[in-house]
Order: structure tokens, then C-alpha cells, then sequence
């Protein structure tokens, strides 16, 4: 008998693991990925939290098992549409070919929040107000510059950019941007070791193993300013550099101040392809347009239709270790899936 | 001036036909503004505009200070909005900032809870027999400006150019608050950027001004500042953003709200007494001109006409920078030529 | 002589990181490695007796001593007992009765 399809959308490390997961347990996979290469958005960053592991090294290891395996890999697919039918589903391409499997994996990820949306801040207006994925840019071309040229002596850093903000919309925390935070921090430090740096928060949620331990060697190691305070605006100065109004929420006073460079913490939002899947499939979205499962517990990569499911940060915002674990667990119940079927 | 919201936050204008909602303290401290606001529309730009001998104050001073009950301003809104109909018009023109935002607030309440709409009919009728529409559209003076100033470009006698070095002149713009930071939509460019006075700048050849303090209120308030002794707090704001427009070296400010257009030319004064600190580059205070003073100057009014003195900082300067000729004699003149006084030492 | 208003200035209320001298924050952070762990829980002020009955609070001193803003803030520190409570209470370790010391002695007298 031939081995059972399953095709998985999106490869990025969710759906690189879940190709990985569903071959080594006996199925047949496709990865469908719409850009040129492999490894989602985890390309743009440098190093990794909590351990400075190269991103290169994680989305490497992949791709090699990918290549040991010899799993079946598209790139620069784009789906237009996912059929499920009786025990089998069609996935179709914009370029017109279409392939089908006894079952579906959405791992489709997430979007970054574009940063243009919170007008106070100036993004794209003022040259030294930056985003996280622009700095981790700087990280991978080896220095970090301001416009000028000149290294920063002086960085703020704004948690929760896009995230937990219902002037735009977004409810959820993106979970990772106060470590991602606290990393760049210290790499900052570790790079410029003058530079002053200053993390403006809401709440520090250092949830993950390692990551409190991080917080505390930046503040006591590296010196790094935490400021409970969210920035309400900021504008340019004469010199082009950044000034930034906040309240020093634990003094209860206004606060202010002038940087080289702002960086804003960018968070994740749901991939515009989710509404499409949700309405196209029939299964679920929360309230910030993530793809839900039937529940959150065992079913949580289990969605409402048969054969299709779903993993990584197009379930919500994520880490690593939680997008593998994810799409982990959306291989075997896939594979427990298409074994049922006759 | 970098800005990129622009494009986010358009609002259709139409191009005729207003009924024109005058401030209640405008006249008093910009005297010719509103004058030469009706004659700009009319003579040079032929709009129709109707200047209503009938219509009151909106009691916004009032409402802000919690003297006026809210369904108190509604009904006094509701007349306006009689009025206007009456006159045969459906788009209204507010001179005021705060008028503006509060016929825009009060539509959009009466559009979420129309039980409010309805007790408003019922106390119009009330009171004084009137029914009302609702307008079709609602803008400020300045969006109007804004909307014809490639035309009053086109008319232009003077641009908003140093003549000898060619230098585009650089000017601060104030935007009341209540223009775009209650509802962002309804103002042109939006509250972070708003573009409305920035178009007129550029437009007519000068070059807007970004500076830190540029989106902070200029203090003004209403219940705020109205008690003498409270006055500490409004002022500060002022100073906050003289301090911060200093280093740029303006030529002048422009404002489209009575009470900032006020408070920013007043306070210099003030705080040159308390403080001994001017913030004009010439050592002196920076001018401070309505959207209308500027169009005028523009159009080669006379700055006489337009009530230009009874600014506090003077605008001698300004005029003589831009090779704006006028008559020194006449500056304490007024329509008819009679002497209308001039300030002296105050305090002595 | 200056004209009568009825009213002054108001004095400004932002700490302004660009004027304030911080020296003295650098200088205790050197002395007191743990004070910079503090993320401003309140559990020293919580359980200080001093601020069970005077308006003394360290959280707010010490926050206030790290932006610059230390004017003021010698004469509070007298109302600290030194009993040593807040150090046994600090969830991140923060060796408060040290910053205390460094603070009475680094900070300018009246």
C-alpha cells in the first residue's frame, strides 16, 4: 500500500518540523512554501534568545534533515485554495497546479506588525526610529548604525509596539517581544558597551525557561534601564535624534528624553491567509484572527474539519521551541488521522 | 516636513454653499480674521457663504468650564442647525475649533444613541417652536481654506518667501485639539500629522517646521485657565512648546483655534515679564497669525485690515521681512479711519 | 520691577533624563550591585515601618535617586530606621539597607 500525503503549508520551522515529524512516522509529506527559501521569518533574525543560538543553525539543522529524508519541497507556492473532500483534500496553487493528500497542515505563521500603523511614534519618518526586525537586520550586517553612520550612544527600546493595544485592534500579547527585548538589549551593550540603553514596558513577561535569569543579568550585568512606562509619542530633534515622552509610571511622573535610536518591539499579528483558510474551511478564528482547534488542550491543533490541522504561530504568537512542539504534535495527530482512514 | 498619513485621512469638502458659524471670542482678539475669512471665500474665491446675524455662540466655553448642562448645548446646537436650514444651506462652516469638535461629537452621539437626538428635537421644540436637519457636512474654516489653497496659490501677491535669499519662510503650525485628536477622521492629515494649515504653508511657498513639543496642547483648556490663579499650568504648556520651537529659528506661527492662536501670542508677553525670556530670533517673540491673517497677507491685504494690530508680539517684522508695504500711521485705525487707541505700559 | 499676574509659571513635572546628573545613581549601582534587580514591586515600602507612619517610601526615594531626581530626598532618608525588614522582604535580593547607607552618604545634605 502506498504511504498516506500530507501536505503542509508554510515552511517555516512549524512546518519544516512537521514535514520532518510526519516522514519519520511512516507518511508522506509536501512542504509548500511561498517564498524562495526556507525558514519563515526566522531568516531576518541573527541570534536566538535565551542562549544567542545563530537562527541560521536551527533553520539549518531543518533543512538538512528535510534534504536527508528527502522530503518533497515546493518553493514560491502560493495557495489559492484548499478542498477538503471525502478522506482527501486539494491544495491548489496560484500557477495553477495542484496536488492532493489524505490530509492538510496549516503552518502558515504570522505577520509582523507594520509599525506605520502607530503614527506617534514616526516610523518611516523619522530616520532613527527603527523596528526590532530592522535592528536584527543591523545584528546580521555586523554593526548597528544611525542614519548618520554613527554608532548609538544612546538606545531606547518600546515593548509591545502592535501588541495589547486596542487602539489598532490587537488584544493578544505576541509573548516573545519583552525577551526579544531584553536580547537586544544586551547585544546592544555587548557591541557598544558605552551605549546607553532603556527599555520602556508595560509588563516584563518573561515567561519561558531562562528567560527571568536573562532579565536579571541585563539589568545587573549590563547596566540596562527598565522603565515601567509606555512611550506615547516621540518626534525628531534638530540633530535627528529621537525624543521620547513617556510617564515613569513607578514615579508617577512624566518622563523625557532624548536617544540616538528608538527601537520599536514589533509584535505578531495573524497572517492575512488565515481569514481565507477560516472562511474556505469553515474552522474557527480567535478574536485577533488566529486559526483555532476544536479546543485548547489535546485538540488545540485538531480543527473543526476533517483532515485539515493546524500548528505553529498561525494558532497564535509563539517561540521556537513552542512552534516545533506544536507542530510536533499536529504531525502525530495527523498521522493518527490518515491511519484511520480506510 | 516629513509625513505619510496624509493619505490615510482625507475628507471630502464640499466646494459651495455654507452656512458660516462665527466664534464668540475670535472677534475680539483677531478681529479681522473672520472678516477677511467671508471676503477671501466670497470676493476672491466666489463660494457662497452665509453670515447669519441669528445664530449664538455654540456655549462651548460654557460647556467646557461645567457651567452648560450637555443637553443644554445640544438644544443650543440644534438651533444653530435650524438656522441653517432655515437658510436653505446643509453644509456647515465653523470658524471655532471647539465648535468644530462639539457639532462633531454631538452628531456622532446623537448617531450612537438617538434617544438623545430625539430629546434634543423635543427640547428645540420647546423652546422655540423650531425643528432642524442635521447637516450633510460638517468642516472647519481652515479645511475650506485648505480646500482652495492652490487657488488663493494661484492669486497669490506674496509667498511665504524671504524675497532677498529666496528662503522659504519657516513656520510652526498649531492645531487646536479638538480639530483632529477627538476624532482623527474628521480632520485633514489626521491628529499626529494633521496637514491641514501645513498644506496652506506649503502651498504658498513656506516651509513647515516639525519640532518635539509640535503635537502638545498649547494649555488652554477652558475651566483651566478661566480662574486668574490657575492660569500657572496653561501657561507652562506654552512655555513647553515656545522652549522646544526655539532652536529652529521661525519666522512665525500659524494657528487655526481661537484659544491657541490667543494663548501663543499672548503668553510671550507674559512670560517675558515673569521670566525675562523671548524665543523670536531677532531676540523679540515669534509672530503669531490665524490661518485667515496668513491667506490674507497672502492675497496682499492690507495687515491693518486684517487686525493685525492688536496682536500682542508685533508683526512689523514679519511684514518687513516679507516686503509687505504699510502704513505705520494707520495702525491704530480702524474701518472708518477712526483712531481706535493704542497699548501702552500696562501695570504702571 | 515685575508685573503682577496673579498667578506664576508652574514649575515643570517631567524628569528630563537629558539634564539630570546621574552620578550619583552610578555611583551607588557600583557600591550596590543588587540595587539594579529592583523591579519596583513595593514589598520594601510594604513592610517599612517608617512608612506605616510617615510619608517616607523607599520604593518611590530610590527610583527617584536612580533618574537623578535626588533633591529632597537626604532629608527623607532620615526617617528610615535601618531595621533591616525590607532586605528580608526583597524578592529579587536587592540589598536595600546597602543602597540606604550609600544613599545617606552620597546624597547632599540640606
Amino acid at each position: 500500500m502506498a504511504a498516506k500525503r500530507v501536505i503542509v503549508i508554510g515552511g517555516g520551522v512549524a512546518g519544516m518540523q512537521a514535514a520532518i515529524t510526519l516522514k519519520n512516522n511512516g507518511i508522506s509529506p509536501m512542504l509548500i512554501e511561498r517564498d524562495i527559501t526556507l525558514g519563515g521569518k526566522l531568516t531576518r533574525w541573527d541570534r536566538l534568545f535565551p542562549c544567542g543560538t545563530p537562527a541560521s543553525e536551527v533553520i539549518g539543522k531543518q533543512i538538512e534533515s528535510l534534504s536527508e529524508l528527502g522530503i518533497r519541497t515546493v518553493l514560491c507556492g502560493e495557495v489559492s485554495e484548499i478542498t477538503p473532500g471525502d478522506g482527501h483534500v486539494e491544495v491548489a496553487l496560484t500557477d495553477g497546479s495542484s496536488y492532493e493528500a489524505e490530509a492538510v497542515i496549516i503552518t502558515t505563521g504570522f505577520d509582523l506588525f507594520n509599525a506605520t500603523v502607530k503614527e506617534e511614534y514616526g516610523y518611516k519618518i523619522y530616520p532613527n526610529v527603527i523596528t526590532s526586525a530592522d535592528l536584527e537586520d543591523m545584528f546580521k550586517e555586523g554593526e548597528v548604525r544611525c542614519a548618520d553612520g554613527s554608532a548609538p550612544r544612546s538606545v531606547a527600546i518600546l515593548h509591545c509596539v502592535g501588541s495589547r493595544d486596542s487602539q489598532i485592534g490587537h488584544g493578544h500579547c505576541s509573548r516573545v517581544c519583552c525577551i526579544t527585548g531584553v536580547k537586544q538589549a544586551i547585544e546592544l551593550k555587548q557591541a557598544y558597551p558605552d551605549c546607553e540603553v532603556y527599555n520602556f514596558y508595560m509588563d516584563m513577561r518573561m515567561f519561558g525557561s531562562g528567560y527571568e535569569e536573562l532579565y536579571k543579568e541585563a539589568q545587573q550585568k549590563y547596566r540596562i534601564n527598565f522603565v515601567r512606562g509606555r512611550i506615547s509619542e516621540c518626534s525628531g530633534t534638530l540633530d535627528s535624534r529621537v525624543r521620547i515622552k513617556a510617564e515613569d509610571t513607578l514615579a508617577g511622573r512624566p518622563l523625557k528624553m532624548t536617544v540616538d535610536m528608538l527601537v520599536l518591539m514589533i509584535g505578531k499579528q495573524a497572517p492575512a491567509t488565515n481569514a481565507k483558510f477560516a472562511s474556505e474551511l469553515g474552522i474557527r478564528l480567535s478574536e485577533d484572527g488566529f486559526l483555532k482547534g476544536v479546543d485548547s488542550f489535546d485538540g488545540a491543533t485538531v480543527t473543526s474539519r476533517k483532515g485539515i490541522f493546524v500548528a505553529g504561530t498561525a494558532t497564535g504568537p509563539k517561540n521556537i521551541g513552542e512552534s516545533m512542539a506544536e507542530a510536533v504534535t499536529a504531525a502525530m495527530k495527523a498521522v493518527e488521522y490518515v491511519n484511520s482512514l480506510s | 516636513m516629513k509625513r505619510y498619513s496624509w493619505e490615510k485621512y482625507q475628507k471630502t469638502i464640499p466646494d459651495d454653499h455654507f452656512y458660516y458659524a462665527r466664534s464668540c471670542i475670535r472677534q475680539n482678539f483677531f478681529p479681522g480674521s473672520e472678516a477677511v475669512f467671508l471676503k477671501i471665500m466670497g470676493d476672491d474665491l466666489g463660494v457662497d457663504i452665509f453670515d447669519d446675524a441669528k445664530h449664538t455662540s455654540c456655549t462651548g466655553i460654557g460647556y467646557h468650564s461645567d457651567i452648560v448642562p450637555l443637553e443644554t448645548i445640544m438644544t443650543v446646537v440644534a438651533r444653530q442647525f435650524s438656522l441653517m436650514s432655515e437658510a436653505g444651506y446643509k453644509n456647515m462652516v465653523s470658524s471655532c475649533i471647539t465648535s468644530f469638535g462639539l457639532y462633531t461629537e454631538i452628531l456622532s452621539m446623537w448617531h450612537h444613541f438617538p434617544e438623545l437626538e430625539e430629546k434634543t428635537r423635543a427640547n428645540l421644540k420647546a423652546a422655540t417652536g423650531r425643528t432642524f436637519e442635521k447637516p450633510e457636512c460638517v468642516v472647519h474654516s481652515s479645511d475650506l481654506m485648505f480646500h482652495f489653497r492652490d487657488r488663493i496659490a494661484e492669486k497669490a501677491k506674496v509667498r511665504l518667501v524671504d524675497p532677498e535669499s529666496g528662503r522659504p519662510l519657516k513656520v510652526v503650525e498649531h492645531i487646536g485639539c479638538h480639530y483632529a485628536k477627538i476624532f482623527p477622521t474628521a480632520g485633514i492629515g489626521g491628529s499626529e500629522f494633521p496637514y491641514v494649515l501645513a498644506g496652506m504653508v506649503e502651498s504658498w511657498g513656506g516651509e513647515v517646521v516639525d519640532y518635539p513639543e509640535r503635537r502638545h496642547c498649547c494649555g488652554f483648556g477652558f475651566r483651566n485657565y478661566l480662574v486668574q490663579a490657575n492660569r500657572g499650568a496653561p501657561v507652562a504648556n506654552s512655555r513647553q512648546k515656545f522652549e522646544s520651537m526655539a532652536p529652529y529659528k521661525l519666522d512665525f506661527i500659524v494657528a487655526n483655534c481661537p484659544g491657541c492662536t490667543m494663548f501663543l501670542d499672548k503668553w510671550q508677553y507674559t512670560i517675558s515679564e515673569i521670566e525675562g525670556v523671548t524665543y523670536g530670533a531677532d531676540g523679540h517673540g515669534i509672530p503669531v497669525l490665524s490661518y485667515e491673517e496668513m491667506a490674507g497677507l497672502v492675497l496682499g491685504y492690507d495687515p491693518w485690515d486684517l487686525g493685525m494690530q492688536m496682536h500682542q508680539v508685533g508683526v512689523e517684522p514679519l511684514l518687513n521681512k516679507l516686503e509687505i508695504e504699510y502704513d505705520h500711521s494707520r495702525k491704530y485705525l480702524g474701518n472708518n479711519g477712526k483712531y481706535i487707541s493704542h497699548p501702552t505700559e500696562c501695570g504702571l | 520691577m515685575m508685573k503682577k499676574f496673579g498667578f506664576t509659571i508652574n514649575a515643570k513635572r517631567a524628569i528630563d533624563l537629558d539634564i539630570n546628573d546621574r552620578s550619583i545613581a552610578r555611583q551607588v549601582a557600583a557600591r550596590v550591585p543588587s540595587w539594579s534587580l529592583c523591579i519596583g514591586c513595593g514589598g520594601c515600602s510594604a513592610t517599612c515601618t517608617a512608612g506605616a507612619l510617615t510619608d517616607y517610601n523607599f520604593r518611590k526615594l530610590h527610583l527617584l535617586a536612580r533618574r537623578g531626581e535626588t533633591s529632597a530626598l537626604r532629608k527623607q532618608l532620615n526617617n528610615c530606621m535601618l531595621c533591616g525588614k525590607c532586605t528580608l522582604q526583597c524578592p529579587r535580593g536587592v540589598n536595600t539597607r546597602g543602597v540606604i547607607a550609600a544613599l545617606m552618604e552620597l546624597l547632599p545634605g540640606e
